[in-house]
């Protein structure tokens, strides 16, 4: 390790001499690491009243750019008090590095940051909020205009991503999304169990089980999986892509962005999701078979009688329906928080989470609309 | 930093092999960068420079040799041992790689932050001189990295690379990507860096005339091999078939008639 050198600066007063002369003498390290001491004790200095200072700086070993603005900013804030500065023993390569730094001193300014009061950051905050509601309607319409327009022209639609979607978006999801509604089976069962039990309404575990997964649960479950898993995945890679120009890339060779990053997305996930919602529906309900049979002694053979007749079509149904819409949430907002990237790194990591949140929040709002919906038609 | 001009090795690459996966970069370079003095690789696309300057700054691990800066040996140095070595020198980076979610000023005043115990106040001010040194204007210190143009990001990553006054400072391809005037507005300041701070400077470039205007010394790298070193006088002697191509192609001889008026 080298030991770190510290700069000095010390104020000598010669009263022999008429006038009294005053003589500063600056030593050691003037650079970026060692000048930190001298610029506290200047914090604290004060000059005495003399009409003429002589700076003696020959002790200074070295010196570099942060040193020697320091240095100038000293004598220049002493001249600008009306007294005069005499520098001794300045070496000459010292010199040329003051004159620089006096000359570029003048432009040498941050500008201040701008402060912005409370009320016109609700108003921007509003505004930004209004123009990202209108930007997703706009992509809401491009996107329909450009379905509409391939199916114009079935053979312009990209088979190969669609393929790659399905198979990073669907099949890599089995695993997850099996565990956790499996999971989810067992939890609902575990509580429905002790209730059941009392009543001696055992056999009803399938009834709870079957209709909570089914209707309610697994295409939400599932829906959240994949906003979390997909729907960043979406944002972030159109994002990264729009950083570094591959966006503009695509419009220039005549390839349209929606055609080939977005439209593929939106196929396979609304192919995708309502077959995870299958598969998710029956590792929920083999979840909560399989702790019926361990906490309430209900054989498999008996739980799926009674799963057959709690069951009807339109249970199975009013479940799946649901995973198409949202499907189609979790692509559309996570492409369209991708395309909002804008500037560097950290606006790509704002965006993927934007898009996570907001596609959660709004695949909700979409089941809360659906279960007013299906209320009404008494399904 | 100004120092007495002593000509001491600053960087000594001995017997350098490199490898990315299978892919030999470098077989047996070595090279030494005097103090003080402006140190240029130059060589065809893929030719090694860039990983050269990699592990030179310790972001790539070479397969053997010896890599010795200000006489210190980096390959295999740990972290720790590594920090005050990187204070001693800074990276200018091809794409600028400013950190796109702070402005200007507050990528240079970070790493003054980092390392040293300067007030606020000082920092603001060595920013605003590091930012007005590299000639940017002075509003620039508030803009965000995307809101400048390419040359302005590049003399933005120069004032964050001398943010510290380092004694060694390399320049990834400095001018790749820029118009003349401002290639040649870069020429200008390396040399006046060098003069000025006294630094030792180290650059990759494909610009002919900023090697005809700036570089002391050259090395040509072909395939993982050093051609020749020397100044570009005498490698546009040299009678190697690919140095002469590029020393005498129509861009090289344009180059170098330029640089000769000049004088």
């Amino acid at each position: 390790m080298t030991t770190i050198q510290i700069a000095s600066l010390e104020i000598e007063t010669d009263t022999a001499a008429e006038p009294a002369s005053v003589t500063v003498r600056c030593a050691g390290a003037w650079t970026v690491l060692g000048v930190a001491p001298v610029e506290q004790r200047l914090g604290a200095l004060s000059f005495p009243l003399a009409r003429k200072l002589a700076f003696d700086v020959s002790a200074i070993t070295t010196l570099d750019s942060a040193g020697a603005w320091l240095l100038h900013r000293t004598i220049h804030a002493l001249e600008q008090r009306g007294i005069t500065i005499q520098i001794n023993g300045l070496k000459s390569e010292f010199n040329t590095l003051l004159k620089l730094i006096a000359t570029h001193a003048g432009t040498a300014e941050l500008p201040e940051p701008i402060k912005i009061g409370l009320l016109a950051g609700i108003g921007q905050q509003a505004w930004r909020n209004l123009l990202g509601f209108s930007g997703m309607l706009a992509f809401i319409g491009e996107s329909s205009i450009a379905f509409l327009r391939s199916l114009g022209r079935p053979h312009r639609i990209r088979w190969r991503p669609i393929l790659h979607n399905l198979q990073t978006a669907g099949f890599e999801a089995l695993p997850i999304v099996g565990l956790l509604s499996f999971l989810m089976g067992v939890v609902i069962a575990y509580q429905g169990a002790d209730q059941l039990q009392r009543f001696g309404a055992n056999i009803f575990i399938a009834d709870l089980v079957g209709l909570s997964m089914l209707r309610e649960l697994s295409p939400l479950l599932t829906a959240i999986i994949v906003a979390g898993r997909s729907g960043s995945a979406y944002a972030a890679q159109i994002g990264t892509m729009k950083i570094s120009e591959e966006i503009d890339a695509l419009r220039t060779i005549g390839i349209g962005p929606q055609e080939l990053l977005v439209q593929p997305k939106i196929i396979a996930l609304v192919i995708a999701l309502p077959l995870l919602t299958v598969y998710a529906d029956v590792a929920g309900v083999l979840g909560g078979m399989l702790m019926a049979n361990s906490m309430l002694d209900i054989s498999y053979r008996v739980f799926l009688d009674r799963l057959e007749d709690a069951l009807s079509l339109s249970s199975f149904l009013t479940g799946i329906i649901k995973a198409p819409v949202f499907a189609v949430i979790i692509a559309l907002v996570g492409c369209f928080q991708g395309f909002q990237v804008s500037g560097g790194a950290d606006s790509v990591g704002r965006q993927t989470t934007v898009s996570v949140v907001q596609s959660i929040f709004l695949v909700i709002v979409a089941d809360a609309l659906f279960s007013v919906i299906f209320n009404w038609l008494d399904l | 930093m100004k120092k007495p001009r002593i000509n001491s090795d600053i960087i000594d690459i001995r017997n350098l092999h490199t490898r990315y996966g299978k892919a030999v970069v470098h077989e047996d370079v070595s090279l030494t960068v005097r103090s003080g003095e402006i140190f240029s690789l130059v060589g065809g696309s893929g030719c090694g420079k860039s990983t050269l300057l990699r592990a030179v700054i310790m972001l790539l691990h070479p397969v053997s040799g010896s890599i010795r800066v200000f006489g210190q040996e980096v390959i295999g140095l740990s972290e720790e041992n590594a920090l005050p070595l990187r204070r001693r020198w800074g990276v200018m980076f091809e794409r600028a790689a400013l950190f796109s979610s702070l402005t200007v000023a507050e990528n240079v005043a970070m790493v003054l932050r980092e390392h040293t115990h300067l007030s606020a106040a000082l920092i603001n001010e060595v920013v605003a001189l590091k930012i007005a040194l590299t000639g940017l204007p002075a509003d620039a210190g508030a803009k965000y990295p995307n809101e400048l143009s390419g040359g302005m990001r590049k003399r933005a990553a120069l004032a964050r690379a001398i943010a510290l006054d380092p004694e060694l400072l390399f320049l990834d391809e400095p001018t790749a990507g820029l118009d003349p005037l401002s290639a040649s507005g870069i020429d200008e300041l390396v040399k006046s860096l060098r003069d000025v701070l006294g630094l030792t400077i180290m650059m990759v470039t494909h610009d002919l005339d900023l090697l005809w205007r700036t570089a002391d010394r050259v090395a040509v790298l072909d395939r993982g091999h050093i051609l020749g070193i020397g100044s570009m006088t005498e490698l546009s002697k040299l009678d190697h078939p690919l140095v002469r191509e590029y020393f005498y192609g129509p861009r090289g001889r344009a180059a170098s008639e330029q640089a000769w008026k000049k004088k």
